[in-house]
């Protein structure tokens, strides 16, 4: 189990922080939409990094006039075969413009990695016991996308018009 | 016909390096059959009564005699020297080993076909006219935007992991002969009043237990925008499709409950969103992809009409053939032609190794090398030279592939039933060959006329019984397989969901029901009016008297 962000295994600076656990006094936190409500006055002040954890039902719209308070967004797979993040994902980036970091947790199957990569997450919650090696065995599965997403990689039809040949 | 160039090539054997990882992580136990499951589906593989099932795409039902060759070569080598082609343009291969795939699948890759989303809860096979390019009502070849969507929708990294499966047609054709108003997404090219070449979309069609008829969500789409709006619908079915209960995930079910109104407002605003922020497909792009479906070189050929009608008066089982399989081409001297794999003793759609290697030499001979699929489990040449006709019959006549009943009773749509899926709840197959021996005949047949008879062994309706003139859907009762009867449905434009006709019928009466209704149907028409556009006529009543009596009628009525 580790996290890994931009390619790298590392420590996660924030803490998980439970509806009925009390917010630490220091430190970046991850609260549910529920406690970000209640205690959304006190989370401002305490002028550490903000992240929201949104399960599978919960759209980000909700949250979308705070996104400037907030550093992540953890988008919650209840299951793998739910797909709704993806959505959310994008929309956080593209509609929104959040450019914050769009964490991948719950059920998070890296064979599904480069789908979460290209709709806009940034950091994975990897349940596998070696996190960064079947990461990066996950990570070199594709390198070549038909499709535009928000990402910025060019889509296939982008590149043949481009002339650029593998 | 589309070919790949090395992005293509290149993404296919991506996947299935990553499907052999997959596999051998499976067969490890490193993945649970749970994880493996969608993973597998993916790829086109279920888990079936007795082995694994692999289905194939054919995309939009196009394909050459390179490609018909690796199916054969496919049957021969894992599975059991035949292969199933289905209602929606792919293959299944039906006894399949589990650690064969992955080698399986690069074979299929080296001819540039894959399994890629023909199952799974995401957009499947991209289906089409199977006339596509060559008929004359035609306003532009689907298959180039077939294409464009099946580049857009095949690893997709939002809508790999919808509510439910989606299912995409395009017809070119104001003849709708791809079912649109039955598909999750149906798009019909027409003109606006200015004139300018769109889509109609149709949004929420499909069968399954819930049969829908597709509304109109757009009248006109101009193509420029159609990936932006496809993927507006995608999204608004993506964010709200229910993902409680399976039988209610499907877009129709949503649509229903939204209502089209509301459904078209939610995408509409998501369209306006998006459809200045999607870099469209580079005009260059849309324009190489043109240039595969460009027609072939035809030569400057006479005219046949004459000649042919004089073979057709010299022999009559060839003329029946002609009348009943061959259609009109846009080219002068040229026609198209169906193979029916419909030949009264055999599985509607089963083809074994040995006729697919023969169809396919008879494609490079006699048209060009290239053959289609058609949602009606034929398969269909369509650049056949007029003043070839009569010997491509006789050798199609020696495979068994001259049946001429195309659009006639005996031209079933069968599903694979409980002979092979988990799933049925009676056996399709035997209650078509029941129903064979029953309409021999046939002068009868062409008397009969267009008529179509569509067979599920359960209620997911793989075998269209809803869209049939009469449908037959295989229901268990207390262990004893039991049909139910439909009559009225069609597909076509102008679709229709098929009426019950009355309670269930065991099997050895059920050819006598159709006998009925074909009697009926006979007596009461008017000129050549087809069964369809009778029983629009005249209704249910006679029809259900003649199968259950007047004093069921009354009962039932």
């Amino acid at each position: 189990m580790g996290l890994i962000k931009e390619g790298k295994l590392i420590n996660d600076p924030f803490k998980n922080v439970s509806d009925r656990e009390t917010v630490p006094a220091k430190g970046p936190v991850i609260v549910s939409i529920d406690q970000w409500m209640v205690r959304r006055d006190h989370l401002l002040k305490r002028s550490d990094l903000i992240g929201i954890w949104l399960k599978s039902d919960e759209h980000p719209e909700t949250i979308a006039g705070d996104l400037a308070h907030l550093s992540l967004v953890a988008l919650e797979f209840s299951s793998f075969r739910d797909g709704r993040a993806y959505s959310y994902a994008r929309l956080l980036r593209d509609k929104y413009a959040f450019s914050g970091e769009i964490r991948a947790v719950g059920d998070v199957l890296l064979d599904q990695l480069h789908f979460m990569v290209r709709s806009g997450f940034d950091a994975f919650e990897v349940k596998n016991e070696n996190p960064l090696d079947a990461y990066n065995i996950a990570a070199a599965d594709y390198s070549v996308w038909y499709q535009q997403t928000g990402d910025g990689r060019l889509s296939t039809a982008e590149l043949r018009d481009k002339g650029i040949r593998r | 016909m589309y070919r790949y160039d090395e992005f293509d090539h290149k993404l296919v054997q991506e996947r299935v390096q990553q499907f052999r990882h997959q596999v051998k992580r499976r067969l490890s136990g490193e993945l649970t059959e749970d994880q493996f499951k969608p993973l597998r589906l993916m790829n086109g593989l279920y888990l079936q009564l007795h082995a694994y099932m692999l289905r194939v795409n054919v995309p939009y039902g196009a394909m050459t005699s390179r490609q018909m060759r690796k199916f054969a070569h496919v049957a021969r080598t894992y599975d059991r020297g035949f292969g199933h082609f289905t209602t929606r343009q792919n293959i299944q291969y039906n006894w399949i080993k589990l650690e064969e795939t992955p080698d399986l699948l690069a074979e299929l890759a080296e001819v540039e076909v894959t399994g890629i989303q023909s199952s799974g809860n995401c957009v499947r096979n991209i289906t089409s006219d199977h006339y596509a390019g060559r008929v004359k009502d035609e306003l532009a070849d689907p298959r180039i935007y077939c294409e464009l969507l099946r580049q857009y929708t095949v690893l997709h990294p939002e809508f790999s992991f919808l509510p439910r499966k989606f299912k995409i047609a395009v017809t070119g054709s104001p003849k709708d002969r791809a079912a649109v108003a039955l598909h999750d997404i149906g798009l019909r090219m027409h003109l606006n009043d200015s004139g300018e070449l769109g889509f109609e979309v149709l949004v929420g069609g499909g069968q399954g237990r819930t049969p829908v008829i597709a509304k109109t969500i757009r009248e006109w789409l101009s193509p420029e925008h159609l990936m932006a709006y496809v993927e507006a619908i995608l999204r608004v079915y993506n964010l709200n499709g229910r993902r409680d209960n399976i039988h209610k995930a499907r877009i129709k079910i949503i649509v229903n409950q939204f209502g089209i109104d509301r459904y078209r407002e939610l995408v509409d605003q998501e369209f306006d969103r998006i459809k200045g922020n999607i870099r469209g497909i580079p005009e260059a792009e849309i324009q190489r992809i043109k240039a595969y479906f460009s027609p072939p070189e035809y030569e400057e050929l006479p005219d046949f009409t004459d000649k042919l009608s004089m073979l057709r008066l010299a022999d009559k089982a060839f003329d029946l053939w002609v009348s009943s399989n061959v259609e009109e081409h846009k080219i002068r001297g040229y026609a198209i032609v169906n193979l029916t794999l419909k030949a009264p003793d055999r599985v509607p759609g089963d083809i074994t190794a040995t006729a697919m290697d023969a169809v396919a030499d008879l494609a490079d001979e006699y048209s060009l090398g290239e053959m289609r699929v058609n949602h009606r489990q034929n398969l269909v040449f369509v650049d056949v030279k007029q003043v070839d006709l009569h010997s491509l019959w006789q050798k199609l006549g020696l495979l068994e592939l001259a049946t001429p009943n195309l659009g006639q009773l005996t031209d079933m749509i069968t599903c694979p039933g409980l002979d092979y899926c988990n799933l049925a709840n009676a056996r399709s197959i035997p209650v078509a060959q029941d129903i064979n021996k029953h309409f021999v005949d046939v002068d009868r047949l062409v008397a009969i006329g267009d008529f179509t008879v569509n067979i599920s062994g359960c209620m997911n309706a793989c075998g269209h019984h809803h869209v049939g003139n009469v449908g037959i859907l295989g229901v268990d009762k207390h262990g004893t397989e039991f049909f139910q009867l439909t009559l009225g449905g069609s597909s076509d434009e102008g679709a229709s969901l098929g009426d019950r006709l009355g309670r269930a019928l065991p099997q050895e009466e059920v050819p006598a029901a159709i006998e009925a209704i074909v009697d009926t149907y006979m007596d009461i028409r008017e000129d050549d009016e087809r069964f369809l556009d009778t029983y629009r006529r005249i209704g249910m009543a006679p029809f259900k008297e003649a199968v259950y009596g007047s004093a069921d009628t009354k009962v039932v009525a």
